[in-house]
């Protein structure tokens, strides 16, 4: 029998050790159904899953809802909307209770009086003329000056397309506001002219992936083997898609066989009753998904797929450990 | 002294070792190479999932409830074998 310590030296025994036992139980919540943009790709618009739950405004309804979560075992709360900062009382509700990390579009400041440690991912979808076609405005422009040296935010760059070739500027320009960033890809849910990938733009995005990794190591939060994994959609030669796919809500999940999945996931509407099909819209082809916290999922949950070689090992743990920095379980 | 009509713990180590090999499609083992001491989470690389997937053989095998949060400290084959032998006697003795 293959065991870890067979594959791996001391130094890389120490680091499996460290993530090996964290036991990360997320879910996923719809703060609200508005926002402050509208962005063309954004599925929760796209698909209408602003229109499937009426918000529940009852803020001690919200605290005992999160109490709930909290007595099932979540220990990571990933807010999502709308956008969560236009109700920082429903945010400060998961913040005083779990784990949180709130996923924004970094245009209202969060007053860190208020959210000393609260880890916050700002969305940044290309550079300044994709931010103008696809979401209206530059909002790197405002959100870098908000956050500027804040060692609790970071980017979530969403590639596109467009960016291949450009994405030095992007990443340099955020090392200079003293953030971080993680690379992610452009899922196009609404179809815009030009921005939906082919298979050489994957290529080509890959190795600049690589090489953004490789020139800001204390910059970009990433492995090489998520950006194989995004780029490419497969994971020790198998596909990803609906049959493999960890992040679907489990009391909804009716596959059998089951693969392997997050424990007890679930993506909540803002009523706090409704629960979304998965972490994304269910409007989107699961074949060409690229939603990246579902990938880097996707590799996580199989952990003994990657007790093979040396390298599947380390790939595994390097992944594991970009999705505990990026959700505070370990420091940068 | 107490009377227990359990299963002796070598037995349990040797049915849990089929068990997990079989659940988890280890490869490369038999239950009498499966060092039964040996740490499943750091070296075998099993988590809650298989765990949890473990712990519903186990308990239609042996008729016994694995609480959850007993999950933690059941972290070798042997560790499981004398877990499940206590229930088993609690249950003989009850």
């Amino acid at each position: 029998m293959i065991t870890v310590s067979s594959l791996l030296d001391s130094e890389w025994h120490q680091r499996y050790k460290r993530i090996s036992k964290l036991n990360i139980r997320s879910s996923i919540y719809d703060v609200t159904n508005q926002c402050n943009l509208r962005c063309k790709g954004c599925f929760f618009f796209s698909s209408g899953e602003d229109k499937a739950a009426v918000e529940e405004k009852d803020i001690k309804k919200w605290a005992a809802f999160i109490d709930r979560e909290k007595e099932r075992g979540v220990n990571l709360a990933i807010l999502i909307g709308g956008e969560p900062t236009l109700h920082l009382d429903r945010v400060e509700a998961f913040y005083r209770r779990l784990p949180t990390f709130v996923a924004t579009n970094g245009l209202i400041k969060i007053p860190r009086d208020r959210f000393p440690n609260l880890m916050l991912g700002i969305s940044l979808w290309g550079d300044e003329n994709d931010e103008k076609v696809l979401r209206g405005k530059d909002t790197f422009s405002i959100s870098s000056k908000h956050y500027e040296g804040d060692p609790n935010v970071y980017y979530l760059y969403t590639l596109t397309p467009k960016q291949i070739g450009k994405t030095e500027r992007i990443i340099s320009k955020i090392r200079d506001a003293g953030l971080k960033v993680h690379m992610q890809l452009l899922s196009n849910d609404e179809g815009v002219d030009g921005f939906s990938w082919h298979p050489e733009q994957l290529e080509a995005i890959r190795l600049e992936m690589d090489d953004m990794l490789d020139q800001y190591p204390n910059t970009v939060i990433s492995s090489k083997y998520y950006h194989e994994i995004i780029t490419t959609g497969k994971m020790l030669g198998r596909r990803f898609g609906w049959n493999e796919c960890p992040s679907v809500t489990e009391p909804l999940d009716k596959r059998n066989p089951r693969p392997k999945r997050l424990i007890e996931f679930i993506r909540w509407a803002s009523d706090l009753k409704t629960m979304h099909r998965c972490c994304t819209s269910e409007t989107r082809d699961c074949s060409s998904c690229k939603d990246g916290a579902a990938h880097m999922s996707w590799v996580m949950v199989n952990k003994r797929a990657h007790i093979r070689t040396t390298k599947d090992l380390q790939n595994w743990i390097e992944v594991y450990e970009m999705f505990a920095k990026l959700y505070q379980f370990i420091p940068w | 002294m107490r009377m227990s009509t359990a299963p002796d713990v070598e037995k349990i180590i040797l049915n849990v070792a089929q068990i997990m090999i079989d659940e988890l499609k280890l490869e490369d083992v038999t239950p009498e190479t499966f060092d039964p001491q040996i740490d499943l989470i750091d070296e075998v690389g099993i988590d809650s999932m298989d765990l949890a997937t473990v712990a519903l053989v186990l308990r239609d095998e042996y008729a016994i409830r694995i609480d959850e949060d007993d999950y933690p400290k059941l972290t070798s084959v042997r560790l499981i074998s004398e877990y499940i032998s206590d229930k088993l006697a609690d249950r003989a003795d009850g």
